[in-house]
Order: C-alpha cells, then structure tokens, then sequence
C-alpha cells in the first residue's frame, strides 16, 4: 500500500515536469558527513526559464522541512515569486528547485529502496545533514553543465542550505540570499522538533520505522505537523485568521475539536499525511537540529573569502527564528567584509511569511538579482 | 540623475571624498547620496538605515544597505573599516549621539557630519519675537512630530569638538542651497564638518 502511495506521489511529481537525476552508483556513493556512504542517489527537481548561453543565469531555489521540487507553476509552494517578469523572473534566469535527500518527495530517502536488501531503508538509512543534502545539490548542478550560480535561494531551512552553499562552496556563487533562518539551531528550536519526533515515535504504527508496506504512523506524523504549524504562525496572524470562533459541524465528543484553530490543525495534519513519509520528518529534522555553522568557528571566519553578494532577509513576527538570529547571519557577513543587505519585512504571518508575503519579497529579490546579474556593486546611470 | 539637480550640501560632500574610497552612510535614507558617490566617485558603499520604504528604495537603486538601528552600534567593525563614515542629518537624530560619534570616528578615517543648523537666524527669530519653537526651511517639523531629537548649532558642534578633541579637517556652510562663509552659526542653515580623531 505504501509502496504504491509513494508511487502516486512520484507520479504526480512527474506529471507537473519534476525531472530526476541518478547518480553516485556503487562504488562510487557519496561520502557523508556521518562518515557513512549512500548511493545510488536520486534527486528530485525542476526547472523554470531557459539557461543562458553563457550558463551565467542560473538560480538554485531550494525548499524548507516540508517543500519539495515543486516551487513554481500551479500550487507551487513559491508559484506567486516564480515566472515572467515576477520576483524570480523566468525570461531572464533559469531556475532550479532541488529537493533533497532525506525526503520523501521523489530524492533518495528512507522510503526508498535499499539497493542492498530490495526493501525500503526505513531507519536504517543514515543519519543526514544539510551539508549532505548540499553536497547532493551540487553534483545535479555539475550533471547540468553549470560552473557558477547567479544566486542561491531558500527560506527556513532552505535558508540553512543557501548558507552551507556560502561555506561549502564560495566560489561557485556569485549571490546569495538567505531567508528567514539562522546559522545554527537553538534549544528551543531543537525543542518544538523533538516533541513531533516523540510524537511520531510514541504511534504504535511506527513499528521502529519499518511501517512500509502496512498502516503508516499517522496520528504521530499528524500532531508533529500540527505542532510544526503552530510554531509556523504568529499570536496575531492566529487571531486574524480563527479568533476564538467554533468550528460549524462540531463533533459529538467532548474532546473533539470544537475551536476553528483545532479544526485548522486537524486538517493541516492530517493532509501532510497524505503526501509526506514519517522517518522523513525524523530524519530532516534532525538534520535541521544538527544545523551549526559555527561548530566552535568564530562568526568572523565562516565567511571569510567570500566573494558573492548576499541578501539576508527577515520577518519582523518570525518567532520561531527570531530576528537577532538573521542579524548574526549578518553580523558574520560584515565581519567577513562581505557586500551584504539586510531587509526586515513587515509582516503578521510568523515563520511562515516566507511562503505567503511575495509582493515585498519578490521586490527586494528582483531588484538584488538585477544587481548581482549586472556585476557591479551600486548604481547606473 | 543630472549632475545640476545635486544638491549643494550633497556636492560638497562629493568634493570631500576621493575615488574608490571605502563609504559607509549612517541613516542613509532613500541612498540618494550613496548612489551619488558610487556614480561620480566609485566608492565602495555600505548604508545603514532603519526606514522599512528607505531600504526598500536603496535595494532598488542596487545599493548594499542594513535595515538596523544606529544607536545599536558598529560593534561588528574593525577600528578603520571605512575611509569616510558619513552622518548626514541623522546625528541630531539619534538617541546618543556623542556615542555614534565616537563609534563614527572608530570605524572611519575620517568622518563627515552635516545638520541643521538650529540657531540660525530666522529660527532665532521666532523664538525672540513670536515665542515660538522654530518651524523653518532647515527645521520643517512640528514639535509634536520631529525626528529631532537633539538641538546644536554650528558654534555648539565646534565646541563639542574642541572639547572631545576631535580635528575639524574642512568644514562648509550652506544657506538657501548656497555656500555661505560670514557668521554661520547666525546665517547657515545647515552645516558640514570634515572631520578625523
């Protein structure tokens, strides 16, 4: 049953242009940071707009915890920034939207097959990081001829990815703009993904992992995701959107939901469900909590070198990654004599914003593009 | 941008720094001047600004700009960072300004400083002969809405240096967009220091 749902997504995927690209094929896997290899691999992506003669325009977009390949196009998670003459304006550049290892959206993960078994990895697949999943990016950007990136761009954990592209690969970009994220995590981040990684794990279905094949852990991947969701909003977007209103079809049990906000989580919970695989979310989120830049580094070295512009963007009901962790991405930026720019965006929408706030956002990514693409730092007359 | 519509306080400024100089603007505004001297002098520039629609309006000029309070400090940069460190009527505006100053002076080699002029003549005049807080030219607010939240004079600022020890390399006074040189601290309405620790 799974196996087959799993195959529905791909398939989905496919329908809406998400290419694939194998490679690292025993014995040549790709070496991980945990010091363990994986291979064969595949990665999910798509492309927008046409790659230049000079292979000079293209742009990586790269998705939080819970996105996937799909950025533009019809329900693209950043269709309202993506496509002509929009903030990711697809007659100028060409655009590519990896996914990532780990997931469960058509990359190697552990729903996968594991090549040495003939059965899905479950938790036996290794433990990844984001460094991983960027190393993986930059092999599918070799496959696809390009030396040198226009820019780099993700929010959130995409943001996590943008940075590890700073550090890991400086010379391969000419931009880069980080959104809505941080250069490690902290404890109360680490926290909230705990509590739906114990969440997940306390679901009877999860069966130490190896569900497939049988009834998913549903329940526990669902309050995960309702938790995630919390955090992703903010104490006035929460107001604006349920107020303290009932639900109109109430169930008959004093403990249903009864609250439009209860409905609201129910319902986002249970859809993730639909189209996301359990030891996905174990696995990329502790990959997110492992996230640290700094590793015993001071904030002056990690960028040091770096040549490419950046773009550090924040918004001001952010919580979960609050402002002071956006000017520390910038504060390592300066120190580094980086040319950087620092925005912080109005906004009520919380963590989320970076999904949903495209008139500001796609503004200030077209006009830095503009900037980084004609190669001069400043103005023309 | 057409070199006849600079304005003179900007033109000066524009005299005071050499090519490929090393500039960072302190409450830079929309990046008028910023992208004026990348234009005319090909500075390597650096904006600090707190307005959401100023920073929003440098982006789109292509400037590199922080969206960040003053007053928080330039802790991140090295003693000498920046050939000019410009405070171009933002130092009347700032929480602390002897502190900005002295973090100005840190951080740049030489520093420019320009603000209203708040003794000026006709200011002086509404308050002798109409009992008034001054509204003029130079000093457009209402005192229930005004950035201003310190009040100097040239004779003040010269004091003020003389007094912290600071060099005044060169110094320029305007009035009605026009240098001016007889009794600035009666007749300038805005002034411009040049200055170096």
């Amino acid at each position: 049953m799974e196996a087959i749902r799993l195959a529905t997504i791909n398939q989905t995927l496919q329908d809406s242009k998400t290419k694939h690209f194998t490679f690292a094929n025993p014995p040549e896997e790709l070496p991980l940071e945990s010091g363990e290899k994986l291979g064969p691999i595949t990665l999910a992506y798509e492309t927008y707009g046409e790659l230049n003669a000079q292979k000079s325009n293209t742009i990586l977009l790269l998705h939080g915890l819970s996105g996937d390949a799909h950025a533009g196009g019809a329900n693209g998670w950043w269709e309202s920034l993506i496509g002509p003459g929009k903030g990711l304006d697809t007659d100028k550049y060409f655009v590519i939207c990896s996914n990532i290892i780990g997931g469960c959206r058509g990359s190697t993960g552990p729903s996968s097959i594991n090549p040495k078994t003939c059965k899905p990895y479950g938790i036996d697949f290794p433990l990844i990081s984001i460094g991983d999943m960027v190393n993986a990016q930059a092999r599918l950007i070799d496959h696809l001829g390009i030396e040198k990136l226009l820019s780099v761009i993700g929010g959130s954990m995409g943001g996590m990815q943008v940075l590890q592209w700073m550090v890991s690969y400086p010379e391969r970009i000419r931009s880069a703009i980080p959104i809505a994220t941080t250069l490690r995590h902290t404890p109360q981040q680490i926290a909230f993904n705990e509590v739906g990684r114990q969440a997940i794990m306390a679901d009877p279905d999860w069966k130490k992992g190896h569900y497939y094949g049988s009834t998913v852990p549903a329940k526990g991947l669902a309050v995960a995701r309702m938790i995630g969701h919390i955090t992703y909003m903010s104490d006035v977007s929460m107001a604006e959107k349920f107020g303290r209103r009932f639900k109109e079809d109430k169930e008959p049990f004093k403990f249903g939901a009864e609250f439009e906000v209860e409905g609201y989580l129910h319902y986002r919970g249970d859809n993730f469900v639909k189209r996301f695989d359990a030891n996905s979310y174990l696995y990329i989120t502790k990959a997110i909590d492992y996230f640290n830049l700094l590793n015993g580094k001071n904030l002056a070295s990690i960028f040091s070198g770096l040549k490419a512009k950046v773009l550090v963007i924040f918004f001001k009901s952010d919580w979960l990654y609050p402002s002071y962790q956006s000017q520390e991405i910038v504060k390592a930026c300066k120190l580094a004599g980086v040319d950087t720019t620092y925005c912080e965006i109005n906004s009520t929408y919380g963590h989320d914003a970076f999904l949903l706030e495209a008139e500001q956002q796609s503004q200030l990514i077209k006009h830095f593009l503009n900037t980084a693409s004609n190669g001069h730092n400043g103005v023309k007359q | 941008m057409k070199r006849a519509t600079i304005k003179t306080e900007h033109k000066i400024i524009l005299d005071w720094i050499s090519k490929d100089a090393s500039v960072l603007d302190l409450g830079c505004g929309d990046g008028e001047l910023l992208a004026l001297l990348i234009n005319e002098r090909q500075v390597h520039a650096q904006g600090i600004e707190l307005s959401d629609t100023a920073i929003h309006r440098c982006v789109a000029q292509g400037l590199s700009v922080f969206q960040q309070d003053i007053d928080t400090g330039l802790s991140e940069y090295a003693d000498n960072s920046f050939d000019y460190v410009i405070l171009n009527q933002t130092l009347q505006q700032v929480k602390k300004p002897d502190f900005a100053l002295k973090e100005a002076l840190r951080v740049g080699k030489k520093v420019i400083v320009g603000f209203p002029n708040f003794v000026q003549a006709s200011a002086r005049f509404q308050i002798f002969f109409e009992g008034r807080v001054p509204v003029t030219k130079a000093l457009p607010y209402e005192w229930y809405d005004t950035p201003n939240l310190h009040f100097l004079g040239i004779a003040d600022f010269k004091n003020y240096c003389k007094k912290r020890s600071i060099h005044i390399a060169d110094s320029a006074f305007i009035r009605k967009n026009r240098k001016i040189k007889l009794f600035p601290n009666l007749f300038a309405e805005i002034g411009l220091f040049l200055l170096s620790s």
